[in-house]
């Protein structure tokens, strides 16, 4: 399958076999809680079935930055 | 995976509610977070103007979204920050979203008006990039706030910001901090009251919400983020969560129950206008005109060298008229009268600008007071006893989601 990654940058990845969206997660050294799973524009749960043919996004949720800049001076 | 409500197909897992949700019903369960928040916590009323930060990120818009789908009364505000190639694509998606919903935004662009866009001030100040973005969001926040004629203001904080803030806060036990992280900050003498109606939302189900809606959002993290420690506080954090699910919310939530009160503080402090710009203050010139100052200081002055004895222009030009414009307009909204409150002089946004105290970096005595170790930094303490609690208070994480 194809696996469209985006952080740091865009970038693809071949997984080649069928497996689920927590395997798939487990295997790229992915937390689970600060990512989604997507395909054919629906979000996925961790107990979703992936099969090769299929495209899916792994979309991380977590940001940071200024807002979270407690104690700057 | 099936729905706890309707055993439909889900489409995501909230393992800390040991629940699973379809597209309808999560939709629905995060809305009645927010109504919770909002309600629980006495954030607004449903008919009260409220101001909602947004800086096209996926937190500000789904809490925007939100608000505007329960039927509150909310009014846009984007903050041009000039940092370069993620400024214009995040005021697009900003932009983009109100038009769609026909709901209206104020837009101001820090670099064309102030001079600071962020990458040039962090650069010529010698600041994190993150501080200097603090800062002036949190300046401008409360400015437009007020000069537009809001008594509130909401920012897409969720619960992943909070436990991270909270966390990076219990480390070095900054009692200050902790006495004001909260989900409300109340108005107090010039400042705006500040509320988070996401606090009680993961920053995954916030995304969520954000893709369900068709939000388009702008994905890639601000390039001034990469390394914050808030990131990696948040793995961490995560971490946690998946080895015990409901970890982060309990911390939080704790905290906010039993240790806050506990660390607030309870004395007074007397706020006075800024001589410059007439923001709350307890410095003769708040954080942000001081930057305004360093960021205006000839090149060959700056650093760690010595400062000048005078201006020669008597610094920058005060911001008499702050330039919000509204989304297809061309002309500057009248600026409203700055509503100072009790404990200082009355202040207007076009104040006269007065000679700067003379400041040698050599004499601690007479130096422009340092910015205190707090979140909320437009203001500084004016001597070096304890700071007043409402320089404690915090508006972080403070900004936009």
């Amino acid at each position: 399958m194809k696996v469209i990654l985006r952080h740091p940058e865009r970038r693809e990845v071949a997984v080649a076999g069928r497996r689920r969206v927590g395997d798939l997660l487990r295997e790229l050294g992915l937390q689970p809680e600060a990512y989604l799973v997507i395909r054919d524009n629906r979000l996925l749960t961790r107990d979703a079935q992936l099969e090769d043919a299929d495209t899916v996004e792994v979309r991380p949720v977590i940001s940071g930055g200024a807002q979270h800049a407690w104690g700057v001076r | 995976m099936r729905c706890t409500k309707c055993r439909q197909d889900a489409c995501l897992e909230i393992r800390r509610h040991n629940a699973a949700f379809c597209e309808e019903c999560f939709l629905g369960f995060f809305r009645d977070q927010v109504v919770r928040a909002v309600e629980h916590e006495k954030m607004f009323r449903r008919e009260e103007p409220v101001l909602v930060a947004v800086s096209g990120g996926k937190d500000s818009l789904a809490l925007w979204d939100a608000l505007l789908e329960l039927g509150y009364e909310t009014t846009g505000f984007y903050i041009g920050l000039g940092i370069p190639g993620y400024s214009e694509p995040s005021r697009e998606k900003c932009e983009t979203f109100a038009a769609a919903r026909n709901a209206k935004l104020l837009v101001v662009d820090l670099e064309a008006e102030y001079g600071l866009g962020i990458s040039e001030t962090a650069q010529r100040t010698r600041r994190p990039a993150c501080s200097a973005c603090g800062l002036s969001k949190r300046y401008l926040f409360n400015k437009v706030a007020l000069d537009n004629g809001f008594g509130v203001i909401a920012t897409g904080h969720n619960l992943d910001d909070e436990a991270a803030t909270l966390f990076g806060n219990v480390l070095r036990w900054q009692t200050g901090y902790l006495g004001r992280q909260a989900p409300v900050l109340p108005e107090e003498n010039g400042l705006v009251k500040k509320v988070k109606p996401l606090f009680r939302l993961a920053e995954r189900e916030t995304a969520a919400y954000a893709i369900l809606r068709g939000i388009d959002y702008i994905v890639d993290e601000c390039p001034n983020a990469v390394g914050a420690k808030s990131l990696f506080y948040k793995d961490l954090l995560n971490q946690l969560e998946a080895a015990s699910p409901g970890s982060k919310q309990a911390f939080l939530m704790g905290f906010l129950e039993h240790a806050q009160p506990l660390f607030h503080a309870q004395e007074e402090v007397a706020l006075h206008a800024c001589e410059r710009c007439g923001q709350p203050t307890t410095t003769p010139l708040c954080a942000f005109c001081r930057l305004r100052e360093e960021v205006a200081r000839p090149p060959q002055r700056r650093g760690r060298g010595r400062r000048p004895k005078r201006w020669p222009s008597g610094g920058p030009t005060p911001p008499a008229a702050l330039p919000v414009r509204e989304m297809g307009e061309e002309g500057a909204t009248p600026p409203v009268p700055l509503p100072m409150r009790e404990g200082g002089a009355p202040a207007t946004a076009a104040a006269p600008p007065v000679p700067l105290p003379l400041v040698d970096a050599t004499d601690s005595a007479s130096a422009a007071p340092a910015l205190p170790s707090l979140h909320r930094d437009n203001e500084g303490p004016a001597s070096a006893e304890p700071a007043p609690p409402f320089l404690r208070r915090e508006w972080g994480p403070g900004g936009l989601g």
